[in-house]
């Protein structure tokens, strides 16, 4: 399968396989009008399948909150056809409205407004709680 | 400017900083009587909680400050619908200084987020509490004059009771500190409680049984045993005398035994005790009052 090779923007690679439309919408990719590609069960000799997303345009967003996905992804910075950044996404210390708190007793059940907040307490773990009260967040 | 959300907003330093202010507070009241005068305490409980309530605007009035607020949801703004965040912005244009109860937990995270005076939360919901958690490590200290090579022992409901929760994180700390944990099985201590304890080989036993642990106790903290925790009427009927505190099991403590609650009691401890001068329970409640003197004074920088 051919994909034409990007100028200047992104590869997100090594997704894992099925994750891909995940990203896809964290990102809320759907509203850019640039060149996409969401590459499906991509073979892999690292992970035998995988997902890959190339995007032909410069984005302004924070990737690392990809480390919330999954922080074995691959970002490739491309500019001018050339590879300029490689790196693994890292946890992010907090994330902003990707998650919700279940909780029912926390202020975020009642004041719609608010952005639900969720901080890094574990890194170890993968954990996160809800800034307000402190639930966990399940995934 | 610090808001007071949770204990871990405290260093322990500034903790045992607050515990000689209160004790210097209860040998010279009249040195502090003048001490926030022209200030005003916002007491807003969007929840009722009179007993809290109380203590903090006897605490502002006794160091010479004024108090505003209201006392339930209904007669503010928030019956109205208007959010965390507004009411705090508003409130802070008139006060110095806000002590914020409210239901759902963390409101008082948002409050802080929006305050442009120090806030206090006097409890959210069941989550924290920690004018609560001060009040009863004053109380220890006033009582048994350490903290160290205390044998404490926490009855009742300790699952869902978070002051239970806080007190062992706080006490844990201190070095030769026991625990004893008793409750029905229904409502142990949930093992992110016993976390702290085991990374610091702090010894802890767990039993179902009151009297036989009672002989071992420098200090007993009772908590409510409720109805609603309890998934069938039989189990609740069957469990709630074992948890009350009652002269003949009291036979088996020790003279020096500290009986403390968190107030409102029910029924888990009979009136009978009240007499006994072990019963440190109303003597908790007086020493709330000093301790928010204390934190108080301390979020409004005041030097006395
Ligand atoms: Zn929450």
């Amino acid at each position: 399968m051919n994909i034409d090779s990007i100028k200047n923007g992104i590869v997100i690679d090594h997704i894992k396989a099925g994750q891909g439309m995940k990203v896809y919408d964290f990102l809320d990719l759907g509203k850019l009008n640039c060149s996409m590609a969401v590459i499906q069960n991509a073979s892999s000799n690292k992970m035998g399948k995988k997902d890959i997303i190339k995007i032909d345009s410069a984005l302004d967003v924070d990737l690392n909150a990809l480390g919330y996905i999954d922080p074995n992804i691959t970002i490739n910075i491309i500019q001018d056809s050339v590879r300029v950044m490689k790196y693994h996404p890292e946890l992010p210390e907090t994330i902003t409205n990707i998650i919700r708190c279940k909780n029912p007793r926390c202020i975020t059940s009642t004041e719609q407004q608010l952005p639900h907040v969720f901080r890094l307490t574990d890194r170890q773990k993968d954990e996160y709680r809800c800034v307000y009260c402190e639930s966990r967040a399940s995934r | 400017m610090r808001h007071i959300i949770s204990m871990a907003d405290l260093t322990v330093t500034e903790i045992d900083e607050l515990i000689a202010t209160s004790q210097d507070i209860i040998i010279s009241p009249v040195k502090y009587r003048e001490a926030c005068r022209y200030k005003k305490l916002a007491t807003l409980f969007f929840e009722p909680s009179t007993r809290t309530r109380l203590s903090f605007e006897a605490a502002m009035y006794e160091l010479g400050g004024q108090v505003l607020g209201f006392s339930e949801a209904s007669s503010s703004s928030a019956a109205k619908g208007e959010s965390v965040a507004d009411t705090i912005r508003t409130v802070c244009c008139y006060a110095d200084i806000i002590a914020m109860r409210h239901p759902k937990e963390g409101a008082p995270t948002v409050a802080a987020t929006h305050a442009s005076v120090p806030v206090i939360n006097a409890g959210d919901g069941g989550h924290n509490h920690p004018t609560q958690t001060l009040t009863d490590l004053l109380t220890i200290k006033l009582e048994k004059g350490r903290f160290e090579g205390l044998t404490v022992g926490l009855c009742g409901d300790l699952k869902f009771g978070r002051t239970v929760h806080s007190l062992v994180h706080a006490m844990c700390r201190y070095p030769g500190v026991r625990f004893v944990l008793v409750s029905p099985e229904e409502l142990k201590v949930p093992s992110y409680v016993k976390i702290p304890l085991k990374e610091g080989s702090v010894p802890y036993e767990q039993n179902t049984d009151l009297v036989s642990v009672l002989p071992e106790l420098d200090i007993l903290y009772m908590t409510r045993v409720q109805r609603e925790r309890f998934f069938n009427e039989d189990d609740y009927v069957r469990l709630k005398d074992s948890y009350i505190l009652t002269p003949e099991k009291l036979a088996h403590a020790k003279a020096g035994l500290s009986i403390m609650h968190p107030l409102p009691r029910v029924n888990e401890i009979s009136t009978e005790i009240d007499q006994d001068p072990r019963a440190c329970y109303f003597r908790q409640a007086l020493n709330g009052k000093f301790i928010r003197m204390a934190l108080i004074l301390k979020l409004l920088e005041v030097s006395v």
